[in-house]
C-alpha cells in the first residue's frame, strides 16, 4: 500500500515549538497541501519528513514501515524540491539534469531533452544555469522531478518565480503525477488547481 | 536459499548504484573545476609562492636552505590544503545540491568520499606534482625526491580527509576560515611532524622508512574512519 502517514510529530527549534503534534495520512493519488503563515513551520515539516531535520517525537511511516527503520529505501522513492533548486550554476541545464538522474538510476538518451521540452525550457538545454532567469531555473528543477521517476514528491513553494503559464504547468505536472498513483506533499499559499478529492489540506498554526 | 540469493543480488545492485552515482558525481565536480580553473589552481599557486618566499628572505646558503626545506614544504602544503577546503562543500550547501545528495537514497558517506577524492585530485595531487621543482629550489638533491614525493602523496591524502570533516562542520558558518583552521590544524600536526621528518631524512640521504610507514598508517586510518565522520558532520551542517 503506497501510503505516507505521520503521527503526532513534534519538533523544537531552540525555544520555539515549531511542530505541535502534526498528523496526516495520504494514499497514492493524493496530495497534501500544507498551508500556514510565514514562520509556521511549513519548510521545517517538509524537511523533517525527508529526514533532513531530526524529529523530537512522532513517527512517519511509508508503505507501513517506519522511516527511521529504512530511510534509504524511502529516499530512493523520494524527489525533493526545496527553496533552492539543487542545480549547479556552472553547468548547463542538460548537464545538471543528466547528473541528477544518474544519481538515482541509469539514464537513457533523449530523456533529458524530453523533460526540458515538457517544462518549456528546451531552448535552454545548452545554456549555463547562471545565465537563466529565476523562473527558467525553477522550470529546470521541475524537469528534474519528472526525470527522477519518484513515487513521492515533496515540494516547497514549487510555484515561486513561475509565471502564470508556469503555474498551470505545475498544476498539470502534479496532476499527472497523482493520476499515475504518485503522492505529493506541497507547501504553498497559492491554490494548486487540482480536483478537490485529491487534495488533503493541512493548516499549520 | 532464494532469500539469500535475493539478498546478495540486492547488495550487488546497491553497490552498482553507488558506483554509478559516485562516478557521475566525480565527473560533475571535475567538469565544474575545469570551468572555474582560476579557483581550482589557487591552492597550488599559494603553495608555490609561500615556499619560494623562504629562500628570498634568507641567506642564500645551500646548507641553510636544506635545513629549512622540510618545514617550508610542509607548512606550505598544510596551509594550501586548508585554503582549498573552502571549495569542498560550501557551494554545494548553498545551492541545495548537497541536500539532493543526502536524499538520493544511497550511502551518504560513499558519495562524500567520491567528492573528497576529486577534491584531493584537484588540490592535493598538484602539490605533489610541483614539489620536485620546489624541493630543488630549496636545495634538496635529486636523490631525495622519491622520499619527499611519497611523503607528500600520503600526507596530502590524510590532510584532505581530515579537512573534509572540518569543512563539513563549518559549511553553515559564514567567514569560517579561522574557525576551520582552529579545528583542522591541531589534527593535522602529526602529518606535519612525520612529513617534515621524512623529508629531512630524505634530504640527508637516508630512506625515511619509519616516517613513511607512519604517514601511510595515518592515511589508511583516516581513509577508513573519516568517511563516516564527514557524513555525520555534513548532516549536522544541513539541518
Amino acid at each position: 500500500m503506497n501510503e505516507l502517514t505521520a503521527e503526532s510529530l513534534h519538533l523544537w527549534r531552540g525555544e520555539h515549538h515549531v511542530l505541535r503534534g502534526v498528523s496526516f495520512s495520504i494514499a497514492a493519488g493524493q496530495c497534501l497541501q500544507v498551508t500556514g503563515a510565514n514562520g509556521s513551520g511549513k519548510t521545517t515539516l517538509l524537511r523533517a519528513l525527508c529526514g533532513l531535520v531530526p524529529l523530537e517525537s512522532g513517527t512517519v511511516r511509508w508503505r507501513g514501515r517506519e522511516l527511521s527503520a529504512d530511510r534509504d529505501a524511502f529516499h530512493g522513492e523520494l524527489s525533493y524540491l526545496g527553496h533552492d533548486n539543487g542545480l549547479k550554476a556552472d553547468l548547463t541545464a542538460a548537464e545538471n539534469l543528466s547528473f541528477a538522474t544518474r544519481l538515482k538510476r541509469p539514464l537513457q538518451t533523449g530523456e533529458v531533452s524530453a523533460a526540458l521540452e515538457r517544462t518549456g525550457v528546451a531552448d535552454s538545454a545548452g545554456v549555463a544555469l547562471r545565465r537563466l532567469s529565476a523562473g527558467q531555473r525553477r522550470r529546470v528543477a521541475l524537469a528534474r522531478l519528472l526525470l527522477t521517476h519518484a513515487a513521492v514528491w515533496v515540494l516547497d513553494e514549487p510555484g515561486s518565480n513561475l509565471d502564470a503559464h508556469g503555474q498551470s504547468l505545475l498544476a498539470e505536472l502534479i496532476n499527472a503525477h497523482l493520476t499515475t498513483s504518485g503522492l505529493a506533499v506541497v507547501a504553498t499559499h497559492q491554490s494548486l488547481n487540482l480536483p478537490t478529492p485529491q487534495v488533503c489540506p493541512l493548516a499549520l498554526q | 536459499m532464494t532469500a539469500a540469493r535475493n539478498e546478495a543480488a540486492r547488495a550487488d545492485s546497491a553497490r552498482q548504484s553507488l558506483m554509478r552515482a559516485a562516478w557521475a558525481l566525480a565527473q560533475r565536480d571535475l567538469r565544474i573545476a575545469l570551468r572555474r580553473s582560476g579557483d581550482t589552481l589557487q591552492p597550488v599557486g599559494f603553495f608555490i609562492v609561500v615556499t619560494t618566499l623562504f629562500p628570498l628572505g634568507l641567506d642564500p646558503q645551500l646548507s641553510l636552505l636544506r635545513d629549512i626545506a622540510p618545514a617550508a614544504l610542509w607548512v606550505g602544503a598544510l596551509l594550501s590544503s586548508l585554503l582549498a577546503l573552502d571549495l569542498l562543500f560550501r557551494e554545494d550547501a548553498q545551492d541545495g545540491t548537497l541536500e539532493q545528495l543526502a536524499l538520493c537514497g544511497l550511502p551518504f558517506a560513499g558519495l562524500l568520499v567520491a567528492k573528497t577524492a576529486v577534491h584531493w585530485l584537484l588540490t592535493g595531487l598538484p602539490l605533489v606534482v610541483v614539489a620536485p621543482v620546489l624541493a630543488g629550489a630549496l636545495g634538496a638533491p635529486a636523490s631525495a625526491l622519491p622520499g619527499v614525493l611519497v611523503a607528500l602523496l600520503l600526507g596530502t591524502i590524510t590532510l584532505s580527509l581530515i579537512g573534509a570533516i572540518g569543512a563539513g562542520l563549518t559549511m553553515g558558518v559564514k567567514r569560517s576560515g579561522s574557525l576551520l583552521a582552529l579545528l583542522v590544524l591541531p589534527l593535522a600536526v602529526p602529518v606535519l611532524i612525520f612529513g617534515a621528518r621524512a623529508t629531512a631524512q630524505a634530504i640527508s640521504g637516508e630512506w625515511p622508512a619509519g616516517a613513511l610507514y607512519l604517514l601511510g598508517a595515518m592515511a589508511v586510518l583516516t581513509a577508513t574512519l573519516a568517511p563516516w565522520a564527514v557524513a555525520a558532520a555534513v548532516r549536522i551542517g544541513l539541518e
